[in-house]
């Protein structure tokens, strides 16, 4: 690859890319160029369109408007294998190795050299030997079977995966998330080797320490838009940090007067399996109180141990008057609600209707002896369609025919049917719409105004001009452990950002 | 969506039912379109009608159950044993098999819902399990009962008794499949089968019970199971443990022609009485035209393919 002219075209440009999903930008207007030999990384805030970007790259998503070129080239493959065949590699969190197959397996899945379908095992062995030597690991043999293999292990067998495919870009989405720090040092190691054989590394990542220690050039997304292009890799953790949260709160949080009423949630040195650990925190009611933080950090899992759907490990949890670990069918009856981050898998039904998922939870109190009048579910929820703005033909449409704003109102109408106290709100506008959104946030600013229902509120999210907007306090979670409470007023974006990376 | 396409979702399966059995009395004898043979007809959907309401149960869980077969051939077989060895009077015996039947669905509702086994090899080991101990009690042979009034009651109505217009086993049928067509459409139980089968983690998350009503499904269907047993004997007349081999599959074939979607939170009871009815219809028409029975099986394949087919196109339509 020893390319000695004057002007070395990069070994990517992306030209003005636009993505819409429906009403949601994507991606608007963004340039991204990089050199070959270069390690450049990507941040940005969740959701500012990092992976949108590299989805676009790797053709799993099409662009609205722009264009692309490799090494000069026009480029604009099919579909994902011509993107990977035209030397583009994506490694993601979730490896997508064949655990049950060998490493040489799964090295040359796909690409199997073979006669007339019959492999030549002596050349795949042979390709999974070279492939590997450049790894300096040699607990990974060809032989073994992946599932047999550390995440670390397994990590680098990915990369070299990409290497026998004949990788020129490769891109790393968030490739320590999963590490332990000896090994984050060893993929450290491996992609400056990369980088000396002329490969271009895309390296996608929160942890600004890391960039700063591995990145040549730095590129900051932000709401789906460049916020700074080709920053050197040395710039302060800092000015990266302004890149990425620096944009006006716009008026979309309406505040009413809040007063803290009575403790309703406390949970003191509260374990789950892994995370949350030792968390500590006292929720009042009329009381938004935010939880900030990196995916990954244990949010959910926190919200989840207190709901009872996954198991406590140790600590002590008060729910009003109830103390102790109880399941989901019990916080329903003590007065909590959760709403799922994960709308289409867990939060809703979707193939019943939106009456029988407001509904859900309180099956029983529409009818005496364990009957069940769908007259009643229908005008129950006929009040929620209509306080909410749920557009819909009838209570009886199904869920999943629903656009995804009007599906998280559906999931939000099933707390506000059940009349809970206290409501465990996991990310509540992800994927939707603005319009939805303040929708959902002038709901929550209803529930908690001690003039009307005076709840008690605590609402995860990673978009943190939201949290910013609609709690009272917060507290950051980073790598399982919950920090202090924080009064929204004594605290801004830079300094809770920098207490989810873990430099405060 | 225009109203006659909604109204062609909602008749669809009954539509289909009528153009199949117009079909066979234009092409059958004439002794095909007598209400003679319609009652014949309704006596032979009983034992698959009756199972696949507790199928229905099942599928729309997302689950299977390929126990029913066995539990037939089992629970006929107690009956006759305990009208014979036991001298039990018929209304007993029949209570008792039924009884020892649907522990059998109890059983696998545990091992699924505690050992968190996957139904299909629950009931597979349940379906060769329960066969095994029916021909053990039997002694791997038939086992002669006295003639009661139970095996009258698929019988065809003898003269004296036509007032009741149908056999009492064909009410009994008609009886259950109404009530529980009620307790899928308007008990917290049936609600929470549709919930369970339509996302499993809702309904955790929604407070549902789901380990027990699972095991409560399982039971129901293995209950039903053994009340078409009793209706086996009374057709039979003898404990017969070799009988309804394959039977779970008719059942499964009657609850998804019937539009239940195997992966759950789909499905009717009445759809599944259709079902059941016209794979009877078809067996019965070809019969009487003299077809063999291997193009029986090939026609009854073929239906069950093409419904399923028709299903999903409409769902990919709307």
């Amino acid at each position: 690859m020893a390319d000695n002219e004057i002007k070395t075209p990069p070994a990517l440009r992306m030209n003005n890319i636009t993505k819409a999903f429906g009403p949601t930008v994507a991606l608007n207007d963004v340039s991204l160029k990089v050199k070959p030999a270069e390690v450049h990384a990507l941040v940005g805030e969740n959701g500012a369109g990092k992976s949108t970007l590299m989805k676009i790259l790797s053709s799993v998503l099409t662009p609205d408007t722009g264009s692309m070129e490799l090494f000069g080239n026009p480029y604009s493959p099919k579909n994902p294998i011509a993107a990977r065949n035209l030397g583009i590699a994506m490694i993601y969190q979730e490896l997508s190795l064949a655990p049950d197959l060998t490493v040489e397996e799964n090295l040359t899945l796909g690409i199997e050299p073979n006669f007339t379908g019959i492999l030549k095992t002596k050349k795949i062995r042979q390709l999974a030997l070279e492939a590997l030597k450049v790894f300096n690991h040699p607990e990974i043999q060809p032989q073994l079977k992946v599932s047999k293999l550390s995440v670390a292990a397994c990590q680098l067998v990915e990369i070299a995966r990409a290497l026998v495919a004949g990788c020129k870009i490769l891109v790393l989405d968030e490739p320590t998330s999963s590490l332990a720090a000896g090994d984050v040092e060893k993929l450290f190691d491996l992609i400056k080797k990369l980088k000396n054989q002329g490969i271009a590394v895309i390296y996608i990542s929160h942890f600004l320490e890391e960039v700063r220690k591995i990145a040549d050039t730095v590129t900051v997304l932000r709401d789906g838009q460049i916020a700074a292009s080709n920053l050197p890799g040395v710039t302060s953790e800092d000015k990266i940090i302004n890149y990425m949260v620096g944009r006006k709160i716009e008026q979309l949080y309406p505040r009413s007067n809040r007063n803290k009423g009575k403790l309703v949630l406390e949970i003191e040195n509260f374990s789950g399996t892994k995370k949350p650990i030792a968390a500590s925190l006292k929720l009042h009611s009329g009381q938004v109180l935010g939880i900030a933080g990196l995916v990954g950090a244990g949010r959910s899992e926190l919200l989840r141990c207190i709901f009872g759907l996954e198991k406590i490990r140790k600590g002590k949890i008060k729910i009003g008057l109830y103390l102790g670990p109880a399941s989901p069918l019990r916080r329903w009856y003590q007065g909590a609600g959760l709403l799922s981050e994960n709308r289409k898998e867990e939060g809703l039904a979707l193939s019943m209707t939106i009456a029988e998922n407001v509904t859900m939870s309180k099956l029983r109190s529409f009818g005496r002896f364990g009957l069940v009048w769908p007259s009643r579910q229908n005008q129950n929820t006929g009040r929620w369609i209509d306080k909410l703005a749920i557009k819909c033909a009838s209570p009886l449409q199904r869920v999943d025919e629903l656009s995804g704003g009007n599906q998280q109102k559906v999931a939000f109408a099933r707390l506000l049917e059940h009349n809970v106290d206290i409501l465990l709100l996991d990310e509540p506008t992800r994927g939707i719409d603005v319009a939805a959104k303040v929708a959902i946030y002038k709901i929550i600013d209803e529930l908690a105004c001690d003039k009307n229902s005076h709840k008690a509120i605590l609402v995860v999210s990673s978009y943190l001009p939201e949290l910013m907007g609609i709690c009272d306090d917060v507290s950051v979670m980073c790598k399982g452990r919950l920090g202090q409470t924080h009064n929204i007023n004594e605290i801004n974006e830079h300094n809770l950002m920098q207490e989810a990376i873990g430099t405060a | 969506m225009n109203v006659p396409l909604k109204w062609l979702n909602r008749f669809g399966l009954l539509l289909a039912l009528l153009a199949i059995y117009l079909l066979f009395i234009f092409i059958a004898p004439s002794s095909f379109s007598t209400m003679r043979n319609l009652e014949t007809i309704a006596r032979q959907t009983v034992i698959v009608g009756i199972a696949a309401i507790g199928m229905t149960f099942v599928i729309i869980s997302g689950g299977i159950d390929l126990s029913v077969g066995s539990i037939v051939a089992f629970s006929s077989v107690f009956v006759a044993y305990f009208l014979s060895k036991t001298h039990f009077s018929p209304l007993p015996s029949a209570v008792c098999a039924v009884a020892v039947g649907s522990a059998i669905g109890l059983i696998s509702g545990f091992l699924i819902t505690r050992l968190k086994v996957v139904p299909f090899i629950v009931t597979l080991g349940m379906m060769l399990l329960c066969r095994g101990a029916a021909k053990g009690i039997a002694g791997e042979q038939k086992i002669n009962a006295p003639y009661t009034w139970l095996n009258e009651v698929l019988a065809s109505l003898p003269p004296e008794r036509s007032w009741m217009i149908l056999s009492p086993g064909v009410w009994i049928f008609i009886f259950l499949t109404l009530i529980f067509a009620f307790i899928l459409r308007y008990t917290v139980f049936g609600r929470a089968t549709v919930a369970i089968g339509s996302n499993e983690q809702t309904a955790r998350l929604c407070g549902i019970a789901v380990e027990r009503t699972k095991v409560i499904i399982y039971t129901l269907s293995a209950l039903f199971a053994s009340i078409a047993g009793v209706m086996q004997f009374s057709r039979l007349t003898v404990g017969d443990p070799t009988v309804a081999v394959g039977l779970e599959l008719d059942v499964i074939a009657a609850v998804v022609i019937g539009g239940a979607s195997l992966s759950g939170g789909q499905g009717t009871i009445f759809g599944s009485l259709i079902g059941a009815l016209i794979m009877t219809i078809i067996r019965s028409g070809c019969t009487q035209m003299g077809l063999e029975n291997w193009i029986q099986e090939i026609v009854t394949g073929a239906i069950i393919i093409t419904a399923v087919a028709l299903d999903r196109l409409r769902h990919r339509k709307s």
